[in-house]
């Protein structure tokens, strides 16, 4: 089932020889907050509307996500529970895995632990990756990761990006940015393989960055749902070890007195 | 009180309970000058204790079974109580193991432990390492990620490269054509059943070695040539309090880093639990770029060192061979020293510039296993392999060859 991406971009691309994922455009630093229940909530929001639809999070329950976000049972039944779901269900969605072969190519691989396989830096970029591309079957690429076999979810959203020839910042050798010695601003050159936005989706960029946030984030939460209860209990066992040090050393030195060593 | 003394008398008429209290506790005379460098084999128990009670909980929720040991594992994870302790606290284990394993190696190393007449503890101590390393590659199979089932795969066809058995010999050791669930039941029968009993039966025997003979200590004298009229030696403390009390102040530490790791880096940047493994195993899929566990990759370092083939027989054959017999020669060290004396305190310079300089290439080898191999590498990778043959295989000229400095006889 996760053989989606490697298995779509062999079928579609026999020729190229870069692997799945693997492409060598920088991405964006993504430091995720576990400590912001908004941005997660804001996140499984956006998970469950845009992404559940065709993809699983099938080792993931409703009912800890919910739990741990602090959105009460009813509430999330309510809003955020697809029809059909139990809130103790695993999030899995209603797509036949032959449905979704032939609709995509491969299945829609399982996102559980995708921010632990691949890093939040690669999922947030990604997320704002993709531009328009006619060549594709479904009108759009993504520079992350090129050839993806995904339509853009978040169009609506982010708004159409286009590959073209426009003025972008100019860089050194050392990959520094240029500015003009006189004025001090920063200079720019035409490039022709720039990324720019062609048409406005609802949201501003930064408010789109906050979407990409937020879901990444969700993301990073989901792959290790216990990771704030571990740091919560882990300081508190090695607070222990250390008052339990102390007696040990203390027991120690006073059995060794009698040693002559 | 007097109860319990009677029931104490009772069973000792039964069974030598308190001859084994005092022959391995409190009449067990150690040198009285251990360093830190003698906690290495305590915390080696410690983290078997630790291996053996997680794993007996993991295997309680854990479902071996091609199609579902990986999702079993995220059910540990986040629906089993306290779960996702329990398997982090085996996975830092396995990498704890071999930190503390490779430095009471290291020490054995240091103060000649393996001399006369500690041979056998040190080929038990060995028998121990072969089959942690067999556990630990087993047990790395069963989550059943990209990175079990590729290095697996990987490590296994290795056996192919054995001239006309080979490839029989790796359907045999996978049970099918490719790694499968069937290579995953028998390697998880291996692993909680099998391979356990033997360790901690070698375990036992490495123990009743070493207390038989007694422990070296770093300046290599022996503590039995001086002792007082109850033939105590006067150099030696009983091991119990002396010892119990130091280790607990020891095993506090080691706690406090192991716990660290547990709790806030489980995956070690990804060295202790690689990032790929969180995919489950896809046989169509290979992996960008397959690397052993950290703690296997000196040796694989070496494997992969061997490009050129020999006497008809094609390079990874001779690198497998290589591979064995960096490990095999680890059995033969107490007959490779001929040094009069123990301790590299008292060594030459030659035995130590040579320990150096075999501990930089074991370091090195371990780096470059985890990197992708490039020509460069590839030379770093060969010229440290010779170094590491070189500091077993010259010993027996350079530990005789070399003046020593006298070993005082008290310590």
């Amino acid at each position: 089932m996760k053989n989606f991406f490697a298995f779509f971009i062999l079928l579609l691309l026999p020729i190229s020889g870069f692997s799945a994922g693997g492409s060598s455009v920088e991405l964006q630093d993504m430091k995720p907050d576990l400590h912001d229940k908004a941005s997660l909530q804001r996140g499984l929001s956006l998970f469950s509307n845009y992404c559940l639809g065709c993809h699983d999070a099938g080792y993931a329950r409703f009912e800890r996500a919910a739990n741990d976000l602090g959105i009460p049972a009813d509430l999330f039944t309510e809003n955020l529970l697809p029809a059909g779901n139990k809130i103790g269900d695993l999030m899995s969605n209603a797509m036949s895995s032959a449905d979704a072969k032939a609709w995509f190519g491969a299945e829609p691989p399982d996102l559980t632990l995708v921010a632990r396989v691949r890093g939040s830096d690669w999922v947030y970029s990604y997320l704002q990756a993709f531009y328009e591309d006619k060549s594709r079957p479904w009108g759009v690429n993504n520079t992350v990761f090129p050839n993806v076999g995904m339509p853009n979810v978040l169009e609506g959203l982010q708004g159409v990006r286009h590959v073209t020839c426009a003025q972008a910042p100019a860089y050194d050798k050392d990959h520094k940015p240029l500015f003009d010695t006189l004025t001090g601003d920063a200079l720019t050159e035409e490039r022709c393989n720039v990324v720019v936005q062609k048409t406005e989706g609802q949201l501003t960029e930064a408010q789109f960055e906050r979407v990409a946030y937020d879901l990444t984030n969700f993301l990073v939460y989901m792959g290790e749902p216990s990771r704030l209860k571990s740091e919560a209990l882990g300081l508190k066992v090695l607070l222990f070890i250390v008052l339990f040090g102390v007696f040990a050393y203390l027991l120690n030195k006073e059995y060794w007195r009698e040693i002559d060593h | 009180m007097a109860a319990l003394k009677d029931l104490l008398n009772w069973v000792d008429a039964r069974l030598p309970v308190v001859e084994a209290y005092e022959k391995h506790l409190s009449k067990y005379y150690a040198p009285k000058n251990f360093n830190f460098l003698y906690i290495f084999g305590v915390l080696s128990l410690v983290v078997l204790v630790n291996q053996i009670l997680t794993g007996v909980w993991l295997t309680m929720s854990y479902v071996p079974s091609a199609e579902e040991a990986f999702k079993s594992v995220e059910y540990i994870m986040r629906d089993v109580e306290y779960g996702w302790l329990i398997r982090y606290m085996h996975s830092t284990g396995a990498s704890a193991f071999f930190v503390v394993v490779y430095m009471h190696m290291f020490r054995g190393l240091l103060y000649g432990s393996y001399q006369k007449p500690r041979e056998l503890v040190w080929l038990f101590g060995m028998a121990i390492y072969l089959a942690l390393m067999a556990e630990a590659f087993m047990g790395y199979l069963l989550p059943w990620g990209q990175m079990s089932y590729w290095g697996a795969q990987v490590i296994i066809s290795l056996f192919s490269a054995i001239p006309v058995i080979g490839p029989d010999l790796a359907q045999w050791v996978r049970g099918d054509y490719l790694i499968s669930g069937i290579t995953l039941n028998r390697f998880f029968s291996l692993h909680v059943i099998a391979l356990p009993l033997v360790i901690v039966a070698l375990v036992v025997l490495h123990l009743l070695a070493l207390h038989h003979v007694g422990s070296n200590n770093p300046k290599g004298v022996d503590i039995k040539k001086h002792k007082d009229e109850n033939g105590v030696p006067l150099d030696g403390i009983p091991f119990h309090p002396f010892y119990t009390v130091h280790d607990i102040v020891g095993i506090a530490v080691f706690l406090f880093v192991f716990c660290s790791v547990i709790f806030f880096f489980p995956e070690m940047g990804g060295y202790f639990l690689e990032k790929p493994n969180f995919e489950a195993a896809n046989p169509l899929k290979t992996p960008e770029h397959i690397a052993p566990v950290w703690y296997f990759t000196p040796f694989y370092a070496i494997l992969r060192a061997v490009t050129f083939p020999l006497f008809g027989l094609d390079a990874k054959f001779w690198g497998v061979v290589a591979m064995g017999g960096a490990i095999a020669i680890l059995f033969v060290l107490p007959w490779l020293d001929r040094s009069p004396v123990k301790s590299m305190l008292y060594k030459g310079w030659i035995s130590r510039i040579f320990l150096v300089a075999f501990c930089i290439s074991f370091v090195v080898l371990g780096v470059l296993g985890v990197l992708p191999s490039t020509d460069g590498r590839t030379l770093v990778a060969q010229i440290a392999s010779i170094v590491y043959f070189a500091f077993f295989l010259l010993m027996p000229w350079y530990t005789r060859w070399e003046s020593t400095k006298p070993v005082p006889e008290r310590v």
